[in-house]
């Protein structure tokens, strides 16, 4: 503060040596006290022990080419039965000459992915392309036309049926969560009733339950020679599963919205679905970024349950592999494959969501 | 339904007017009548009603008893009649209640727009037009966090003015800000009485009351104790708990 009775304002002047710079850093997050210091000595040590082995394994001693299994069992990894079984892996049993179709789709979703990143393209014209985009994907894997053959659902496998079930299933999951927590929410007693019983069913019980009744229950329930994809009950039961989930974390968003807000948008004269749509929605989602994502993640991760009703999605087709009689035993490389792939589309929606926290804690 | 016979009739009316919550008797018979053109505004001490009163005329609470006809409205369970007395009505709250995630502009245009069904420029003009007349037209593009209290309930009060209402209601407009906003406010508040404008406001600011004013209103425990214009009523005050009222908030 100046001083008021003399009204000369005191001189800025420079912060006192050591708290900026490269040593100041230092010794403000690492070397701070006695116990910090002991710590950062512990943690180095143990990344010394960690790291070395790991890198010879994976790389300095790595075989990255080699004929057969036989030919691959050295001290270090082998990169080479990844190399060998990279299209099966990614792709199952999908007719190999047309490979092309899935790494086309596989294309298609990076591309509406990235452009689903950009928020200037929220809105209308988006959807149309996503709509689009999912048709050209479905027509892409099942074929049977202009010379592509035809594939069955039961075929679809790896990366592109992770992706499709994961996709798909957040896509219509969440829609279904925010209405069910708007209804969650909701004057009337009946709409409220049938929400909350929805979603305490749904989220009660294990989702390899709701797999196994879509897979095995459902075609009992069904009329004689009536039967539905099994991908596409797959496809319903994550629906499901997905929207009970979401619903609850958008709820908790919902209940964040000061009354102040609904009464502003009614003393306007704005219709409920305009105030849900204009002022609620979008400042509630904004609040609940993390936890959405958090459960997308989960979701994206449980894809791997459909190996309990024998859809071959990306870990299952990595186990699959892990049987070819010229190539045993390579377990670890086999696993550490698929988990960089999971851990890129994970690690992608945790930076991306924290990107949109921070663009919307600006204002 | 008696509808559109404003005329020369009252703007707002309130007849024989009873609201409770659960079995607390809030609202007892409240009568009040104002006309086209005129100023209200009703004090009391806290928790007489008086807000939940004002919030009966847009219907944001709703009355059990009585009759409510704004602009020839009544308010009843038709949705329709809310929503036309709710296009009419313009609501100034004392917390702002801004739309934090939309701009200062798009907190102006969004009503009209989605309500009143402007074409976009359109709604932009005016918005800029009331910015202009609540005196803040260079802040259109930031968002409502990043303006101080008197700046903030001025874009209110612009907000509410976009959607050209009859009436306007002030819900303590002032009583969440620093004292040294509180003018900014109140001056944009008398430009707007001066127009000629329909207004009901609940407020402590009684020198605000003795210029603007043409009835005053204290209520007291749910009713209304005395209704006089405001030179009688500070002059010499009829009931013994508007002379309390008085002394207490014009003691300093």
């Amino acid at each position: 503060m100046a001083d008021i009775t003399q009204g000369i304002p005191i001189a800025t002047q420079v912060p006192p040596p050591r708290s900026t710079g490269v040593l100041g850093w230092l010794k403000a997050n690492l070397f701070d006290g006695v116990s910090n210091t002991l710590l950062t000595l512990f943690c180095v040590a143990l990344l010394a022990l960690a790291i070395p082995p790991v890198i010879r394994w994976g790389v300095i001693d790595a075989i990255w080419h080699a004929p057969n299994g036989q030919a691959c069992h050295g001290g270090g990894a082998c990169w080479a039965f990844i190399a060998q079984k990279f299209r099966f892996i990614l792709f199952g049993f999908f007719p190999a000459a047309e490979t092309w179709r899935p790494v086309s789709v596989l294309a298609i979703f990076l591309f509406m992915i990235v452009a689903a990143c950009d928020r200037r393209m929220w809105g209308r014209r988006l959807g149309i392309v996503w709509l689009i985009g999912l048709c050209v994907v479905f027509t892409l894997m099942r074929g049977g036309f202009a010379g592509m053959s035809k594939v069955e659902t039961a075929q679809w496998s790896g990366l592109p049926l992770t992706l499709i079930l994961a996709v798909v299933g957040m896509m219509l999951g969440f829609p279904l969560g925010v209405l069910l927590a708007l209804g969650r929410r909701s004057r009337l007693p009946a709409v409220r009733a049938i929400c909350v019983g929805y979603i305490e069913l749904i989220r009660g019980v294990p989702l390899i339950t709701l797999l196994f009744m879509a897979s095995l229950m459902l075609p009992l329930f069904l009329p004689a020679g009536v039967t539905v994809d099994k991908l596409i009950r797959a496809q319903v039961a994550f629906i499901l599963f997905a929207g009970a989930y979401l619903a609850e974390v958008v709820r908790g968003g919902l209940q964040a919205i000061p009354r102040g807000q609904l009464e502003a948008a009614d003393a306007l004269g704005l219709s409920y679905t305009q105030r849900t749509r204009l002022i609620v929605l979008p400042q509630a989602l904004s609040m609940v970024i993390p936890p959405l994502v958090n459960t997308f993640i989960g979701i994206f991760k449980d894809t791997a349950l459909v190996i309990i009703i024998s859809l071959f999605d990306l870990l299952t087709t990595a186990e699959a592999a892990l049987s070819d009689a010229n190539w045993q035993g390579f377990y670890v490389e086999d696993y550490a494959f698929v988990a960089v792939i999971y851990w890129s589309f994970c690690f992608f929606m945790s930076r991306y969501s924290q990107i949109l926290e921070h663009e919307f804690n600006r204002r | 339904m008696s509808e559109s016979n404003a005329g020369s009739g009252p703007m707002i009316e309130l007849q024989a007017v009873h609201k409770w919550y659960g079995d607390f008797h809030v609202l007892k018979d409240i009568n009040l009548q104002v006309g086209k053109g005129e100023k209200v505004v009703v004090c009391g001490p806290s928790g007489s009603g008086k807000s939940t009163m004002i919030r009966c005329i847009n219907r944001l609470e709703e009355h059990q008893q009585g009759r409510i006809v704004v602009s020839g409205i009544e308010l009843n369970a038709d949705l329709k009649n809310i929503d036309a007395v709710r296009r009419e009505v313009g609501m100034v709250f004392q917390q702002f209640n801004l739309f934090p995630h939309l701009t200062v502009l798009q907190n102006l245009t969004l009503a009209p727009i989605w309500v009143r069904k402007l074409p976009k420029k359109e709604a932009e003009e005016t918005a800029r037009y009331y910015l202009e007349r609540v005196r803040i037209p260079d802040q259109a593009d930031k968002y409502p966090g990043q303006l101080s209290g008197g700046q903030q309930q001025r874009v209110a009060i612009a907000r509410s003015l976009c959607m050209k209402p009859e009436i306007m209601l002030f819900d303590e407009p002032t009583s969440a800000l620093d004292p040294e906003m509180i003018k900014e406010v109140l001056d944009v508040m008398v430009g707007l009485a001066e127009e000629g404008m329909t207004m009901v406001c609940v407020t402590h600011e009684m020198g605000f009351a003795r210029t603007v004013a043409d009835m005053m209103v204290f209520m007291d425990r749910g009713e209304v104790i005395e209704r006089a214009p405001p030179k009688d009523f500070f002059a010499n005050p009829k009931s013994e708990r508007t002379r309390t009222f008085l002394s207490q908030i014009l003691a300093h």
